[in-house]
């Protein structure tokens, strides 16, 4: 590789430096994790599955928040990843709860056909 | 290795590359399967592809309790009730919705672009340390006769590094460190997950005869059901 090159990368924040994974991958990574669970709620029509795409996005956000909290050495990161693992678990509890009680009292959990909140 | 090259690829890196490709791939193949059962077995490839990535992070705790609570627990869940309610049918099967599909895709475009533009005016033109500074451990002689220490002393245990607060033991000690803000959130934590048990209980239990169901009751409807 070009020296010239090689100093520029340096300073670079999307390139690793000495051999060290940048904070920018995670980030990167996370923000596509949390793109594709977004184009999953908004495509997929079973409710299953959307909450599977919602479970995608609080793992990105986690991920996030673990690479930050790595990077600047912080114990809050980890603290908060704990808090969002208690917080999704709860809601899938209640959501597939949820699901089961529309299951039963109309065999049908289609989310275009489910209307009873609708005004 | 070249020195250049050697710069840019370490083990690190290379773990990385590997386990952030293996959890992008299993993420789009989820979305993509019309099978939920195939969507959920994908969901867990990615679930396991992240816990190594909190591997690299230092946050051995996560990593486990991803695997146990996430990959086992919930998604057990996930499939328990996928075929409880026979729903294995396929996505398409049930898409009525033409226009949906490529307006949510032009959402995500959209969602991207804020992404990539966040990302490359935020990120820092030098990166922070890894290591943080770490204070000295303090030495607090102990007044008290050592027979009477049973259990480590906190004021004489090392101090919580960046690399040792993602342990059990680094976790714990920050997580009920009354001089830190994350023991009240905790304990309404313990309230939110026993509030979601009981509504969980609530919304799936079948009706007994002569019973008022509160999941599916209306207001106003003097208690008789539907």
């Amino acid at each position: 590789m070009n020296p010239e090159i090689a100093a520029n990368s340096a300073a670079n924040p999307l390139l690793p430096v000495n051999g060290a994974v940048p904070l920018s991958w995670y980030l990167i990574l996370s923000a596509m994790l949390f793109l594709i669970g977004v184009v999953g709620v908004l495509v997929k029509r079973n409710p299953i599955v959307i909450f599977m795409s919602v479970e995608l996005m609080l793992n990105a956000v986690n991920v996030s928040f673990i690479a930050f909290g790595r990077y600047l050495g912080h114990v809050g990161g980890q603290m908060i990843s704990i808090f969002v693992m208690a917080v999704a678990a709860a809601e899938v509890a209640v959501g597939l709860g949820i699901l089961i009680s529309i299951f039963r009292s109309r065999e049908n959990i289609n989310v275009d056909e489910v209307n009873l909140m609708k005004g | 290795m070249p020195p250049e090259i050697a710069q840019f690829l370490s083990g690190s890196v290379l773990l990385f590359l590997l386990f952030g490709t293996g959890a992008l791939v299993a993420a789009i193949a989820m979305v993509l399967f019309p099978n939920p059962v195939r969507s959920a077995l994908c969901l867990v490839l990615n679930l396991f592809c992240v816990a190594a990535l909190y591997l690299l992070l230092n946050a051995y705790f996560l990593a486990t309790v991803q695997v146990i609570v996430y990959a086992g627990a919930i998604m057990v869940l996930f499939l328990f009730v996928i075929m409880l309610l026979n729903l294995g049918a396929p996505d398409r099967a049930i898409d009525r919705l033409r226009w949906q599909q490529p307006v949510a895709i032009g959402v995500a475009l959209v969602l991207a672009s804020v992404f990539g533009a966040v990302v490359y005016e935020s990120v820092p033109a030098t990166e922070p340390s890894v290591q943080m500074a770490v204070p000295a451990a303090p030495e607090a002689p102990s007044d008290r006769p050592a027979y009477v220490q049973v259990r480590p002393d906190p004021d004489t245990m090392p101090p919580v590094t960046p690399d040792t607060m993602g342990t059990a033991s680094g976790i714990g000690r920050n997580l009920y460190d009354p001089g830190q803000a994350w023991l009240f959130p905790f304990e309404a934590t313990s309230i939110l997950l026993l509030i979601a048990v009981i509504g969980a209980v609530v919304l799936a239990k079948r009706r007994l005869p002569g019973e008022t169901d509160l999941a599916t009751t209306r207001i106003g409807d003097g208690g008789s059901n539907e």
